[in-house]
C-alpha cells in the first residue's frame, strides 16, 4: 500500500493508491461500463491491466444476458482491454494464471477477487462504480486494513484439505470476524501448501468478511508463475519485520477433520462425522474455489471403477479452459462421464444460480463452491452444503454426505 | 440532512443473494424491473409495501456476500432513503455510499418494523418517534461523508475531476 500510494502508510490510514489490475465479469461489468459512460470517460488508463470475463452466464441462457455480453465485448474492443469469451473460464482462475503477480494491487467487481492474495497481491472485491473509477483514473481509495495473523502449524491429515481448514477458520471467526481486515496466512502448514490450495484459502477470505487474504510470496509462487510463463513477474513480498498485527490466531492443522458448512451460512461449519445422515440430490464440483486440475485429479482417482448413486446427479465444471484441456488429455473427463457425471463449460453459472445446475424445491446440493446462502443456487427453497472435492466425490458415490476418509 | 420514514426490520446476515437474487441475474441491466424483486427472499411482499423515504433496518453483517452493487442500488430505487444495521459487510457498505445511499451502524435492537424514525445525518441522532427514544450513531469517516454529500462516487468524480476525500 505504501508503494502504491507514495507514502508510508499504516493501518486505518485513508490512502489513494495506484491500481495495477482491474477485473470485470458479466454480472457486474455492464453496470461498470454504464458508470464510466456516465462519467464521460471514454478510455481506461491502462488497458493492459483491465480484464473482462464472460463467465457467469457462459454460454448465455437468456437474450438479456447475451445483450450484456455485447456491451462488454464492445467495451473491450473500444478500450483495448482483454476479454475472455464464454468457455475460457472463471475470472479468478484466469487472473491467477495470466495476470496477478506478487505486489500488485488488484480490484475486481467480484467479491472473490481476494483470491489473488495467494500470489502475494493486494487483491480485493469492490462494486461496479469503484472498479469503473479505478479503470478510468488508474487509482482508487482504500482504508489500510488491520491484519489478523493466522499461524497454521502441523500437517494436514489424509482426507483433510485447505477447504476444510478454511471452513473451520470461517466457522470459528464467524462470517464477520474479519470485516474490514486483512488475513495473513503463515506457519509451516501454509508455507508448504501448493498454489492450488493457497488459492482456496485466499478465495474464501471474504466469507469471514475480510478485505483480502494474503500469503507471502516464495518459491512456490515463483514456480507457479513459471508454469504460466510469467517467471519474470516474481518478487518477494512479505510482511515487515516490525509489522503490527491486530491479533494472532494459532491453529494446529493435525486436529482438523473434513468439514461441511450447513445451510444457509458459510460459518455454520461442522465436522463431517458430526452432522448425521444427509441425503444429497446434486453434487457440484467446480467454481473459483475448487475447480482446479488438482481437485479434478483427486475426484477422478476416487471415482475410478465406481458409479454415482442412482438418486444423486453430479455436475463437474473445470474452472478454466486450460484445466479442461488438461483434464481431457489426462483422461479425467472419461472417468467423470463413466462415473455418471455431467461435465459442463468452464464458468460460474451453477454456483451463482444463473444456469446449469439450479436446484428444485426441497433439494440438497453438496457443492465445492464458496457460498451456501439461501437462494444462492437459484432456488430459495433449496439447501446448499459446502465441502472439499474429496467429500463431494465420496458423497456422490453414497448419495449422502460422506466422510472422504472412507475412500482416501 | 434529515430523513423521515417508516422502519422495515430484517434479521442478521441479510446477504446480497436475499437482496438481489441470482435468479433475476438477467434483469441487472433493467434496474427498475430488478427493484420489483428487492429483498424478495427475505420478505416476498417488501417491494409492494415499502414507501418513499422508508428505512431498511437489519441486524449484524448486512449485505454480506457478492459485490453486486445492484443490491444497494435497488434498495435505493425502491424508495428507501437509508439503511441501518448493527454492522455491514465491507463491500455492501462501500457500494451504498458510492451510489449515494446512507448506511448507518447503530443498535437496531431498539427499532421494530413500523416504527417511525427521524434521522439527522449531521448530528448522528435517530429519533424513534414510535418508541420515544433517541439512538446515537458515529459519523461516517470523512472520505465517505465527502462522497455521500456529493451524491455518490460518480457525482463526486464529475464535480472534482478526481478523488477529493481528504
Amino acid at each position: 500500500m505504501s508503494e502504491h500510494s507514495g507514502k508510508d502508510v499504516k493501518a486505518d490510514d485513508f490512502v489513494i493508491a495506484k491500481v495495477d489490475l482491474c477485473l470485470l465479469q458479466d454480472g457486474t461489468g455492464p453496470l461498470a461500463v454504464r458508470q464510466l459512460e456516465e462519467l464521460g470517460i471514454k478510455r481506461v488508463v491502462n488497458p493492459q491491466g483491465v480484464a473482462v470475463f464472460l463467465d457467469h452466464a457462459a454460454p448465455s441462457p437468456r437474450k438479456e444476458l447475451s445483450n450484456d455480453h455485447i456491451t462488454l465485448r464492445n467495451f473491450a474492443r473500444k478500450t483495448g482491454s482483454y476479454i475472455f469469451e464464454i468457455g475460457e473460464g472463471v475470472c479468478h482462475q484466469i487472473m491467477s494464471e495470466l495476470f496477478t503477480s506478487p505486489g500488485d494491487v488488484l480490484v475486481g467487481a467480484d467479491s472473490h477477487t481476494c483470491t489473488g492474495g495467494a500470489l502475494g497481491a493486494f487483491a480485493t472485491g469492490m462494486g461496479s462504480t469503484d472498479v469503473a473509477v479505478a479503470m478510468g483514473l488508474g487509482k482508487t481509495w482504500f482504508r489500510v486494513p488491520r491484519t489478523i495473523k493466522v499461524v497454521v502449524n502441523g500437517k494436514f491429515k489424509s482426507g483433510v484439505y485447505a477447504k476444510d481448514f478454511m471452513l473451520y477458520l470461517i466457522g470459528s471467526l464467524g462470517a464477520e470476524g474479519a470485516t474490514y481486515k486483512a488475513l495473513e496466512f503463515t506457519g509451516e502448514a501454509m508455507t508448504s501448501l501448493p498454489m492450488s490450495e493457497r488459492l482456496v484459502i485466499s478465495n474464501m477470505a471474504v466469507e469471514a468478511g475480510a478485505k483480502t487474504g494474503i500469503f507471502a510470496s516464495d518459491k512456490i509462487t515463483k514456480t507457479y508463475l513459471k508454469q504460466h510463463g510469467r517467471e519474470e513477474k516474481y518478487r518477494e513480498m512479505k510482511s515487515d519485520k516490525d509489522a503490527k498485527f491486530e491479533k494472532e490466531i494459532d491453529i494446529e492443522v493435525d486436529k482438523l477433520a473434513p468439514m461441511v458448512s450447513l445451510p444457509h451460512t458459510v460459518d455454520n461449519a461442522k465436522p463431517v462425522d458430526k452432522i448425521g445422515k444427509i441425503k444429497v440430490h446434486q453434487v457440484f464440483i467446480g467454481s473459483c474455489t475448487n475447480g482446479r486440475i488438482e481437485d479434478l485429479r483427486l475426484v477422478a482417482d476416487l471415482w475410478k471403477g465406481r458409479k454415482r448413486d442412482p438418486d444423486t446427479r453430479v455436475i463437474v465444471t473445470p474452472a478454466s479452459k486450460d484445466i479442461y484441456l488438461m483434464a481431457a488429455k489426462e483422461g479425467l473427463l472419461e472417468a467423470f462421464i463413466e462415473f455418471g457425471a455431467a461435465v459442463t463449460t468452464p464458468g460460474c453459472g451453477a454456483c451463482v444460480g444463473v444456469h446449469g445446475g439450479i436446484l428444485g424445491d426441497g433439494e440438497n446440493c453438496l457443492s465445492t463452491s464458496n457460498r451456501n446462502f439461501l437462494g444462492r443456487m437459484g432456488n430459495p427453497k433449496s439447501f446448499i452444503y459446502l465441502a472439499s472435492p474429496a467429500t463431494a466425490a465420496a458423497s456422490a458415490i453414497k448419495g449422502e454426505i460422506t466422510d472422504p476418509r472412507e475412500y482416501v | 440532512m434529515k430523513l423521515n420514514g417508516k422502519a422495515w426490520k430484517f434479521g442478521d446476515d441479510i446477504s446480497t443473494d436475499l437482496i438481489a437474487p441470482g435468479r433475476y441475474f438477467h434483469l441487472r441491466s433493467d434496474l427498475n424491473e430488478l427493484a420489483k424483486h428487492v429483498l424478495e427472499d427475505a420478505d416476498p411482499q417488501f417491494a409492494s409495501k415499502v414507501g418513499k423515504g422508508d428505512f431498511v433496518v437489519g441486524g449484524r453483517n448486512f449485505g454480506l456476500g457478492s459485490s453486486r452493487e445492484h443490491a444497494p442500488t435497488i434498495i435505493k430505487l425502491a424508495g428507501v432513503s437509508c439503511v441501518l444495521a448493527k454492522s455491514f459487510a465491507r463491500i455492501f457498505f462501500r457500494n451504498a455510499i458510492n451510489i449515494g445511499l446512507p448506511a448507518i451502524e447503530c443498535d437496531t435492537d431498539k427499532i421494530a418494523s413500523g416504527d417511525e424514525l427521524e434521522i439527522n445525518l449531521e448530528n448522528g441522532v435517530i429519533r424513534n418517534a414510535t418508541k420515544k427514544i433517541d439512538l446515537k450513531f458515529a459519523p461516517l469517516p470523512k472520505a465517505m461523508t465527502r462522497i455521500l454529500q456529493d451524491g455518490g462516487l460518480v457525482e463526486h468524480i464529475k464535480k472534482h475531476g478526481d478523488f477529493k476525500i481528504e
